[in-house]
């Protein structure tokens, strides 16, 4: 590969301790390879509870690998990923901090003083739309406005890598698809390394430059990769283009079967 | 409610009319022979005193002066119960949530002292420190230390762990989580329980001053109920209510100051 590998998954397995002391942990992801070059997009598609997420945190530092390692840029990762944004699924705002100190936050924690951090927050935040609410709280701001002001807050400190757990899960339809198209318009800015946790399969091929498809829970592995053969730019109107109904068709034939899978797992652990 | 003076007027009606039975009841004679030979009142004035005379002897309390000197014992005592009690909530409470060793060994003890009633400890506090305010501030304390205590240990073990994980993902130090994230977590279930710690700090101020001391709406009410001077008991109960309501009032207003980005809570039918 001519470009430098981002994000090097080897060989990752993680497990969570049973839910007695008698019962054997709970294997979430098996054997699980996966690169990222510098610059690429990479959306991971899976049924519910495929472990997805467990992933991403693994990518980020948040979850020691049972076995397996992770590098970024080619160094084994110990600790924290230093080098990652972390855009969550959850609410993950300040509360008590205004749009403009959640944004600002992370520059300040680095040791930039507050003014620069504030100014360059305030470009930030006109750069997701939100100049005119720089002064609202988090309550004040809608589902959409409070995913923005989290994209600000990751981007501010330019991180090389962006990792994304279905940021725009809890969005209605329409404002996903707004998201989704400034998310595109902010990274092919700089092109970082995005891995995009979703389970909207129209969602990862509208965004990504590759796709790939997990298997279903528990011990669940990669089970297929599609590269998106889409020229960029692209928008909202990629998913009216016979090339997005191709691909969708075919991955879909590959998904189907898993996330039947999961479901039915998921309904005998309930 | 729609309209505030609406709410306002059946505020007040509440006691006028409340007023106004005991008034009658305490000055008008009844008589019912089925119950007593003789016209009686329904509310003896022995017992229940008069609305009049409760009012009477408020004004003149506050006109002569003499109250202003054991309100402000008692609110002195208040002040020093809530800010040591609180302080020090605080600090335990911190360390608690952040040491769980700790928290787990301690767990029966803060069990066992919590399940005391203070009361009992009045005593034992005017023995240790005299009959002075330091005793009824201990007692305050003991009680303001518990609220907070509880408080700020569930705040601190509360912060959700996404924005946990969002500020840790964000670069910050340990030190750098708990002045961004532990700290104003804690503060808000402080002040979320600060209107009943302040009210338990009067509780205890007023407690132990009515259990012995020189000083204090607690002594004056005492006093006046040593001597069957009900009138007086009353009137001390009115300048307590007074007091109360007014610092809760306040406490209101700096809650409002400092919690401004809180959501609003669910808008009161």
């Amino acid at each position: 590969m001519a470009q430098a590998c981002a994000v090097g998954l080897r060989d990752i397995s993680i497990a969570f301790p049973g839910a007695s002391r008698a019962a054997s942990p709970f294997v979430a992801v098996q054997g699980v390879n996966l690169d990222l070059v510098d610059g690429e997009f990479v959306a991971i598609v899976g049924p519910t509870g495929c472990g997805k997420s467990t992933l991403l945190n693994a990518a980020a530092g948040l979850l020691k690998p049972a076995s397996g390692t992770v590098t970024i840029h080619g160094k084994a990762l110990a600790g924290l990923n230093r080098a990652a944004g972390y855009l969550f699924q959850a609410e993950a705002l300040f509360p008590w901090k205004t749009a403009l100190d959640n944004v600002a936050i992370g520059l300040e924690v680095a040791g930039t003083d507050t003014d620069e951090a504030r100014a360059r927050a305030r470009k930030w935040l006109a750069r997701v739309g939100l100049a005119a609410f720089a002064d609202r709280y988090p309550h004040q701001l809608s589902g959409g406005q409070r995913k923005r002001v989290g994209l600000a807050q990751v981007l501010i400190r330019d991180p090389k890598i962006l990792l994304m757990d279905e940021p725009f899960g809890p969005l209605d339809a329409q404002t996903r698809q707004i998201m989704g198209n400034l998310l595109l318009d902010l990274w092919s800015q700089d092109r970082k390394a995005v891995m995009f946790v979703t389970h909207d399969l129209e969602e990862a091929i509208s965004l990504a430059d590759r796709v790939v498809i997990m298997g279903a829970g528990p011990a669940s592995r990669i089970i297929g990769q599609w590269r998106v053969p889409i020229p960029r730019p692209r928008d909202i109107d990629v998913r009216l283009e016979p090339a997005f109904h191709h691909l969708h068709r075919e991955i879909w034939a590959a998904l189907k079967d898993e996330v039947v899978k999961g479901y039915r797992q998921s309904e005998v652990a309930s | 409610m729609r309209n505030r003076f609406t709410l306002f007027t059946l505020q007040v009606l509440v006691a006028v009319v409340l007023i106004a039975i005991w008034h009658f009841g305490s000055t008008m004679k009844v008589n019912i022979p089925a119950l007593s030979p003789k016209p009686f009142y329904p509310l003896d004035p022995f017992f229940f005193s008069t609305p009049l005379a409760v009012f009477e002897r408020t004004f003149k309390d506050f006109y002569t002066g003499v109250i202003w000197y054991h309100l402000g014992i008692t609110l002195l005592e208040t002040m020093l119960a809530f800010a040591i009690g609180a302080l020090g909530g605080v600090l335990v409470g911190f360390w608690f949530a952040r040491k769980a060793v700790i928290a787990a060994v301690f767990d029966p003890y803060v069990k066992m002292a919590n399940a005391l009633p203070r009361v009992v400890l009045a005593p034992i506090f005017a023995l240790w420190l005299g009959l002075g305010i330091w005793s009824k501030v201990a007692l305050g304390v003991t009680l303001v230390f518990f609220i907070v205590f509880f408080n700020v240990y569930q705040g601190v073990k509360e912060v959700s762990p996404t924005l946990l994980a969002n500020a840790r993902m964000l670069g910050m130090s340990e030190r750098q989580l708990m002045r961004n994230v532990f700290w104003p977590s804690a503060l808000t279930w402080m002040f979320s329980s600060l209107h009943t710690a302040v009210g338990f700090a009067l509780v205890g101020a007023v407690v132990g001053e009515y259990l012995g001391s020189a000083a204090g709406l607690g002594y004056r009410i005492h006093q006046a109920e040593g001597v069957f001077d009900v009138t007086g008991v009353f009137s001390g109960m009115l300048v307590l209510s007074i007091f109360v309501i007014i610092i809760d009032t306040l406490v209101s207003a700096i809650e409002n100051r400092l919690l401004v980005w809180r959501p609003a809570p669910a808008a009161q039918a």
